[in-house]
C-alpha cells in the first residue's frame, strides 16, 4: 500500500506538470475487457479448487504526449474468482523524456533484454511464473520494475542503464494453487512459519544494469552487466535438521553476459551467454544458495512456408563449484545436476489471413528428463474480439525437478478479449 | 552512274541510322521494368504516408490495418532501402513498429516490436511467400522484386483506361513462386502500374492488382489508391494513402533500436 502511495503522489505531481504546461498534450486512452480462465485436468488443487485463475479484468492504458514528455499509465483492476476479492495493479507508469542524444524512462516500467524464447540469462528483471503457468496472455509473464532507465546514444553504439531502487521479486506458483517441490515440507509436515526478507530499498542495494550494443556485422550485438539480487529465493532454516522457522531471502547476484542475434542460413540464429556470480556463495559451500553458473543458449528460427515459422532452441545452465556443492548438501536434500539444460521447438502457422493461429511450444530436458507443452489456438473474430483456447502440461523427471514438480498442474486454459 | 551510286550509298547508310536509331529510341522489356521500378517503390529521397488498408473476406466482412509508412532510398535506384512502419490499428497491434533493411540480392533483415513485453525480435520472414500483415499483398508486392529474378517481354501495346501502356510479361526465372508470370500494363508516360495480372501454375488467372487513384505529389506521381484481389479466394485488399509525401529528411537514425521502441511523433503522425 505504501508503494501504491508512492506512486499516486508520482503521478500526480507528472499529470500536474503535463497539464500546466501543454494544454495542447496528445492524450489517448486505450484497454481492454479480458476474462481469463484455467481448469486443472490432472488434479484438483492443493487447497482443493480446481481453477489455477478465473477472473474478468479491465485494462486502461492512458497516453499523453507533449514534446519532449511522455507518460504512460496503464493499470489492471479484476475480480479474482479463484480468491474471491477484488483486486488492483499498475502494471506500467512512468515518464519518459526525450533528448537528441539521450533519453530516460523513470517509473514502473517493463524491460525485456536478451535473445532467449522462455529462457532468460540477461533478462534480469521480474517475473510472474504463475501467469505463464495458468495460461495468461504471455506478456503477464513480464512484471514492471520500479526503475530509471537512461538511454544514451553516441553514434558508435548505444546504451541502456538501468538503476533498480525498489527490490521486486519473481512471482512463483502460489502453493494454494500449484503443487510443487517443497525441501521443508516432506512427510506431510509442512513449516508455515515462513518470512520473506526483501532487500531493503538503499542506495547500496540499489540494482544497477547496463547494456551496450550495437551492429556487428549484420548482427545485433549486446553486452549486459547486471549487480543485484537473484529474484528467487533461497530459504534459510533456523535449524538444518529439525527447522521450525523459514526465512526467504535473496541472495546477491552479478551476471556477465553477451547477446548476437542475425540472419543465417536462411533463419534467424541467436546467441546468448552469461556468467552468474553468486556474490554470497562464491566457494559453493552453502547449500541454501544457488552456486555460480554460466548459462548459454542458442537458437535459430525460420519461415518454412507461407505463415509458417519454426524455432528450436538450446538452453543449458552449468553450475561451478560442484564439488563444494555436493559436500555439503544435507542428507536427504534432492541433489541437482551439474549441468541442467532444455531443448525448446517453438511452432506457429498463421490461417486465414492470419486472424487464425496455431502455435506449439514444447520444452523437454535432457538432463532432467521432463517436460513443458504449450499448444494454442488464438482466432481473431473481429479487429476487437479475439480469443485463445490452450493447454499447459506438466511432466517427467522427478517430484523436484523445474517440469517434473508440476506434474499435477496440467491445465486447460481460455482467455477472451475486447480491445478498444 | 557515279554520282547516283553516291547517293544511293548516303541514301542507304541515313535509313539504316535511322532505322537503328528508330529501334533504339523503343524501350527494351528490360527497361521499361527498371523505369518502372524507379516510378512505383523508388521516387523521392525519402517517403512517408498513412496507410488505410482494407482487408475484404469473400462474405463480405472488412478488418481494418491502419499504419505509418516511412521509407528512405539508400544509394542508386534498384538498391538498399529501409522502411518503418507504426501500427494504429487494430487494437492488438496499436502501438507495434516494424523494421525492414531491404537489400538487393538476399533477404530483408526485420525486427518487430512488441510494446507489451517491451521486446525487439528480429523476424525470419521470407519476401516472397509473406502475406504483409495478412492481406493480400506480400512482402515483396509492397517493396519490390530484384529486377535479376525475371526474364521478361513487351507482348504489346495497348490502353489502359484512356492510357497509352506497355503489356510487359515477366516470368520468374527460378520455380520457386506462387505465380507462374505476371502480365503488367504499364503506363507509358508516368510508367507506374495500372493494372498487374498473376497467373498461377495452371496458366489461370488468379490474382488482380489495379491502381485505383494517381495523384501527383511534389512532382511525382504516386499510387494512392489501390486494390490487390484473390479470384480464387474471393478475398481482397484495398489500400489507400493519406498525406503522401517526399522528401522530407528522415534522419538515419529512425531506423534504429532506439526508435522502434519510442517512436518519434514527429514521424509517426
Amino acid at each position: 500500500m505504501h508503494n501504491h502511495a508512492r506512486y499516486i503522489v508520482f503521478f500526480i505531481l507528472v499529470l500536474h506538470c503535463i497539464a500546466a504546461s501543454a494544454y495542447a498534450a496528445d492524450i489517448s486512452l486505450h484497454g481492454f475487457l479480458q476474462g481469463n480462465y484455467a481448469a486443472g485436468v490432472a488434479a484438483s488443487n492443493p487447497d482443493g479448487g480446481n481453477f489455477k485463475s478465473a477472473e474478468e479484468r479491465l485494462q486502461l492504458k492512458l497516453d499523453a504526449a507533449k514534446d519532449p514528455l511522455h507518460l504512460l499509465i496503464k493499470a489492471d483492476g479484476w475480480y479474482d474468482h479463484v480468491g474471491k476479492k477484488w483486486d488492483s495493479e499498475l502494471r506500467e507508469g512512468y515518464i519518459d523524456y526525450t533528448a537528441n542524444a539521450w533519453d530516460m524512462r523513470i517509473g514502473r516500467q517493463v524491460i525485456t533484454w536478451g535473445v532467449g524464447d522462455l529462457v532468460f540469462i540477461n533478462d534480469v528483471f521480474p517475473k510472474d511464473y504463475e501467469a505463464f503457468f495458468s495460461g495468461r496472455p504471455l506478456e503477464y509473464l513480464k512484471k514492471g520494475a520500479d526503475s530509471a532507465k537512461i538511454g544514451i546514444y553516441p553514434g558508435f553504439a548505444s546504451f541502456e542503464f538501468v538503476l533498480i531502487p525498489y527490490f521486486t521479486p519473481n512471482h512463483f506458483p502460489d502453493s494454494q494453487r500449484f503443487w510443487m517441490f517443497d525441501p521443508f515440507s516432506e512427510n506431510g509436515s509442512v513449516i508455515t512459519d515462513r518470512n520473506k526478507e526483501k532487500p531493503a530499498a538503499s542506495l547500496e542495494n540499489t540494482e544497477i544494469a547496463l547494456r551496450a550494443y550495437r551492429d556487428i556485422a549484420g548482427f545485433d550485438a549486446s553486452l549486459y552487466y547486471y549487480r543485484g539480487f537473484l529474484r528467487q529465493p533461497s530459504i534459510m532454516p533456523d535449524n538444518l535438521m529439525m527447522p521450525t522457522k523459514l526465512t526467504l531471502f535473496y541472495p546477491r547476484l552479478s551476471v556477465y553476459g553477451a547477446s548476437l542475434q542475425g540472419k543465417a542460413l536462411d533463419g534467424v540464429l541467436s546467441l546468448e551467454a552469461g556468467y552468474y556470480d553468486s556474490r554470497q556463495d562464491r566457494q559453493g559451500t552453502d547449500p541454501m544458495i544457488p552456486n555460480g553458473q554460466t548459462r548459454f543458449l542458442a537458437g535459430y528460427q525460420r519461415q518454412l512456408w507461407e505463415d509458417f515459422t519454426i524455432g528450436v532452441q538450446y538452453y543449458a545452465e552449468y553450475m561451478h563449484d560442484y564439488t563444494a556443492y555436493k559436500r555439503n548438501l544435507p542428507p536427504g536434500f534432492p541433489q541437482e545436476k551439474r549441468l541442467h539444460d532444455l531443448v525448446s521447438i517453438r511452432l506457429t502457422q498463421f490461417l486465414l489471413h492470419q486472424t487464425l493461429r496455431l502455435s506449439w511450444f514444447s520444452s523437454w530436458s535432457p538432463s532432467d528428463s521432463d517436460y513443458l507443452l504449450n499448444p494454442e489456438i488464438k482466432y481473431n473474430f473481429s479487429d476487437h474480439v479475439w480469443a485463445a483456447l490452450g493447454g499447459m502440461v506438466f511432466g517427467g523427471g522427478r517430484l523436484w525437478s523445474q517440469f517434473g514438480q508440476l506434474d499435477r498442474n496440467d491445465n486447460v486454459y481460455m482467455q477472451v478479449r475486447y480491445e478498444f | 552512274m557515279r554520282m547516283f551510286l553516291r547517293i544511293v550509298t548516303a541514301v542507304t547508310v541515313i535509313a539504316i541510322t535511322l532505322s537503328v536509331y528508330g529501334k533504339a529510341s523503343a524501350l527494351t522489356p528490360d527497361e521499361v521494368a527498371k523505369k518502372s521500378q524507379a516510378a512505383f517503390l523508388y521516387p523521392g529521397k525519402d517517403f512517408k504516408a498513412r496507410v488505410m488498408m482494407k482487408l475484404v473476406s469473400k462474405g463480405g466482412q472488412e478488418r481494418v490495418r491502419e499504419m505509418t509508412m516511412l521509407r528512405k532510398n539508400y544509394g542508386d535506384i534498384g538498391g538498399e532501402q529501409k522502411y518503418f512502419i507504426y501500427f494504429y490499428q487494430p487494437a492488438d497491434v496499436k502501438d507495434m513498429t516494424f523494421m525492414v533493411y531491404k537489400y538487393t540480392g538476399k533477404d530483408a533483415d526485420r525486427w518487430l516490436f512488441v510494446p507489451a513485453i517491451s521486446m525487439v525480435r528480429r523476424i525470419a520472414a521470407k519476401d516472397k511467400h509473406s502475406s504483409f500483415v495478412g492481406s493480400d499483398f506480400t512482402y515483396e508486392d509492397v517493396s519490390g522484386r530484384n529486377l535479376e529474378e525475371d526474364s521478361r517481354s513487351i507482348v504489346k501495346e495497348e490502353k489502359a483506361g484512356n492510357k497509352d501502356c506497355y503489356v510487359l510479361k515477366s516470368t520468374p526465372k527460378a520455380a520457386d513462386m506462387d505465380y507462374s508470370y505476371k502480365m503488367a500494363w504499364i503506363d507509358k508516360s508516368t510508367f507506374l502500374p495500372l493494372k498487374e495480372e498473376y497467373f498461377d501454375k495452371r496458366g489461370e488467372l488468379y490474382k488482380v492488382f489495379t491502381a485505383i487513384e494517381i495523384k501527383d505529389v511534389k512532382g511525382f506521381p504516386t499510387i494512392t489508391k489501390r486494390s490487390m484481389k484473390n479470384l480464387q479466394s474471393g478475398h481482397m485488399t484495398e489500400v489507400a494513402y493519406a498525406k503522401a509525401d517526399y522528401g522530407i529528411g528522415i534522419e538515419d537514425s529512425l531506423f534504429s533500436e532506439r526508435f522502434l521502441k519510442q517512436p518519434p511523433k514527429k514521424w509517426i503522425e
